[in-house]
């Protein structure tokens, strides 16, 4: 099986689904003729021409909302925004808008578009471009908001997205562009909704998603030399939340630590948090820690920014606590 | 790292405890596992022993002094070690990111940073052990005690301030009857010690996985049938929480006294008393009847394979029960000895909380003391007792003729919704049977 970055990965996605439905186009910052800020899109100006691959002004509300009419009239846009952090000045589009047309027209318009960009901290991007946006998004009725982790899942999950006749936010990483992973050359699609078991484990659950999984497994790896096992779910998609997958796994394994790249404070780990105590209280032999940035402004100063970011030990440390070994 | 000493359940109902003697100094060096105080529980007198090594820094009661179970009584810590927070009494425990935190330089104007105006408190520590009365422990260690049977008082919790987690409801299961003894510093209980370890040297250890409760060798299980339980509910209603009915059965002691007799007759070693002969007589009753060697757990019944014999035994400060284990297999010279034994050290107080929990069924007798018969408190979760009064001669009508006979007069008190009038009169026949004719014991 080919091994391609997630990058490529997503570029294939977007290909595929460009050329299997003309209705499907890109827009967005330096996304034709510069081939994409974080090159996802390279090739597709000169693949599909400037109807469908559209470069647009430094004006996301506006470009969100373009993509909002193009989808009420039957297009299928994808909106890219360089990184979420920029995405701010489009919610309005994408909560006000997009999220609720079709509550508020009764049903008349679907909304079938995806918005997505990379997510999160990458490195001395400083507190105002070193944000994760999912629990901000995840809150909203109306959205569903996807965050793959491998080029794997990013490949079959963009191809879900496109598809699906809601708006999707999809959330990327900067550092994962570069990763590698295997993806098959046969056509897959990942439904939206479905988390993964990425390990097996019985000793502790660490729960995640995005760019954590990777810590997430790193940490699993290193604790596996001391005898710890840890299962390390994936939830690929933070809306809806695959509760099913969590429950099973917490069940097995009495514990769970939430791994998550954003703050602490009404975070995605706060939910996963209320799923576990609602459906496996009778089966926790720890209260449920999480892992995730410290609650400041990310800040800008090398060493800084790797102290207030979730990493490896702090997840281990969160690990021997739940097991009642630290 | 500091060692907190904290008073500890070291019986099934301890509440408090009164720290009779500290055995170590302030300043003393402490090895894990070292025994640092006598402890008298409500039942006898415990050692408490190190969680941790170190310097014992710190005495925070005197001897004579009672303190309730969880409260800080002591600190273990490196000489030079800071011990204020722990001092502190209501200082938490830090978290790992905490910890984490003091120990990295780089990590301190990060701290400055989080108290900025955005910061707001991090994750909020475990609390101290402040109410003590209560049993803390975790969901699925609540749980799977229910399953098995255990209180969860009887059980040692060993997370943090006391938490009783699924490994020590493991090692409880898998040593029973609960005794404090699979504490982190016994090595020798199978589940406790990968758990306790690294706490003790800093290494990192395999999680314990401890087996399940072994239960179907010794025990099963039966889940109450809808009549069971209408019986249940019907006669709980009517009498109280243990629906308790009597049967009385005199025996004809003929056959006992005359073997008591010859025994005697054979030696000092083969003396033995009325009451180790009746006790072996109901341990081999109960192994032919289990559905009266049973314990009422609410949602199920427990039926034993396993005969262990609760034995009341009066002491100065009131009634206890040792348990005599497996007493249908042991002949009369060892239920005579072992009886006496734990007798007399019930009366000293010294026994163990392993020797007096886990009876499957108990024998009260107060025939010593001339009473003709009696009906005994059963003594729960078990479903019967035995009552046995005084051997006395009585006229029995024989063949056309009175004729005095020693006669014993036994009540079993049952908990009727284990245990019907039938398979009570069946079982108190077979005890009839056997007192009467003891050479069946031989068998």
């Amino acid at each position: 099986m080919p091994v391609i970055t997630y990058r490529e990965a997503l570029n294939q996605a977007l290909r595929e689904e460009m050329a299997r439905d003309d209705r499907v186009f890109l827009m967005g910052e330096e996304v034709a003729v510069y081939q994409g800020a974080y090159k996802v899109s390279k090739g597709l100006l000169q693949e599909f021409g400037e109807m469908r691959v559209v470069d647009t002004p430094i004006t996301e509300l506006g470009f969100a909302g373009v993509g909002v009419g193009a989808a009420m009239v039957g297009l299928r846009p994808i909106i890219e925004f360089m990184t979420w952090n920029f995405a701010l000045l489009a919610l309005d589009q994408v909560v006000n808008a997009a999220a609720k047309m079709l509550y508020m027209t009764s049903g008349q318009f679907n909304m079938p578009m995806v918005f997505r960009g990379p997510n999160g901290a990458a490195l001395q991007l400083a507190a105002q471009h070193s944000q994760a946006w999912e629990s901000w998004l995840a809150h909203i009725p109306g959205l569903k908001v996807v965050v793959p982790a491998t080029p794997y899942d990013a490949k079959g999950l963009l191809k879900a997205a496109i598809r699906d006749d809601n708006p999707v936010c999809f959330l990327e990483g900067e550092m994962l562009y570069n990763t590698k992973g295997e993806v098959p050359e046969e056509e897959y699609v990942i439904p939206i909704g479905k988390a993964e078991v990425k390990r097996e484990g019985d000793h502790v659950t660490l729960i995640s998603h995005g760019k954590m999984v990777l810590t997430a497994l790193q940490a699993a790896d290193t604790l596996a030399k001391e005898g710890i096992r840890c299962e390390v779910l994936d939830l690929r998609t933070v809306r809806p939340m695959d509760v099913e997958a969590i429950t099973a796994s917490v069940r097995k394994t009495n514990r769970a630590v939430v791994v998550e790249e954003g703050w602490e404070v009404c975070g995605v780990g706060a939910q996963v948090v209320d799923y576990v105590q609602r459906t496996c209280f009778d089966y926790l032999d720890a209260p449920v820690l999480r892992v995730h940035q410290v609650d400041a402004p990310m800040p800008y100063a090398k060493n800084l920014e790797k102290a207030a970011k979730p990493d490896v030990p702090k997840t281990i440390a969160a690990v021997k606590q739940v097991l009642y070994l630290d | 790292m500091a060692t907190k000493v904290m008073m500890e359940a070291l019986s099934p109902t301890m509440e408090e405890g009164r720290l009779a003697k500290w055995l170590k100094a302030e300043g003393d060096t402490i090895a894990n596992g070292d025994v640092l105080a006598e402890v008298e529980t409500d039942k006898a007198i415990m050692e408490l022993v190190a969680r941790g090594a170190g310097v014992l820094r710190k005495r925070l009661i005197g001897d004579d002094s009672t303190a309730p179970v969880g409260q800080l009584i002591g600190v273990i810590a490196e000489a030079d070690e800071d011990i204020s927070a722990l001092l502190g009494g209501a200082a938490p425990e830090a978290t790992p990111d905490a910890k984490a935190d003091a120990a990295s330089e780089a990590s301190a104007p990060v701290e400055a940073a989080a108290a900025a105006p955005t910061a707001a408190p991090a994750a909020p520590a475990a609390a101290p052990a402040e109410d003590s009365g209560r049993v803390k422990a975790s969901p699925l260690a609540r749980r799977m005690a229910t399953e098995q049977g255990l209180s969860l008082s009887q059980v040692q919790g060993t997370g943090p301030g006391g938490r009783v987690v699924r490994r020590d409801v493991e090692a409880a299961a898998s040593n029973p009857p609960a005794a404090p003894a699979p504490r982190p510093a016994a090595s020798t209980a199978p589940t406790a010690a990968p758990a306790s370890a690294p706490r003790a040297t800093g290494k990192p250890a395999a999680i314990p996985v401890a087996p399940a409760m072994e239960i179907d060798g010794d025990a099963r299980d039966v889940p109450l049938t809808q009549m069971r339980k209408t019986i249940a509910r019907r006669l709980a209603e009517s009498i109280g929480p243990v629906p308790t009915f009597y049967l009385t059965a005199e025996i004809d002691m003929t056959a006992v006294v005359a073997l008591r007799e010859q025994m005697a007759a054979s030696g000092d070693a083969f003396k033995v008393s009325v009451n180790d002969v009746i006790m072996k007589a109901v341990a081999m009753a109960l192994a032919k009847h289990p559905e009266c060697n049973a314990h009422w757990l609410g949602d199920t019944i427990r039926y034993h394979a396993r005969v262990h014999l609760g034995m009341a035994v009066a002491t100065d400060d009131g009634l206890i029960v040792p348990v005599i284990r497996d007493a249908d297999r042991k002949g009369l010279g060892a239920i005579g000895r072992e009886g006496k034994e734990l007798a007399g050290r019930a009366r000293e107080r010294k026994l163990k909380p392993e020797e007096y929990t886990g009876s499957t069924f108990s024998v009260s007798n107060l025939g010593m003391f001339g009473i003709d018969q009696f009906t005994a408190i059963i003594n729960p979760p078990e479903a019967a007792i035995l009552a046995v009064g005084a051997t006395e001669t009585r006229p029995v009508w024989e063949n056309g003729a009175f004729v005095p006979k020693p006669r014993m007069r036994v009540t079993l008190s049952c908990d009727h919704r284990v245990i019907d009038g039938a398979v009570g009169a069946r079982f108190l026949q077979t005890v009839r049977h056997l007192l009467e004719h003891p050479y069946l014991m031989l068998y």
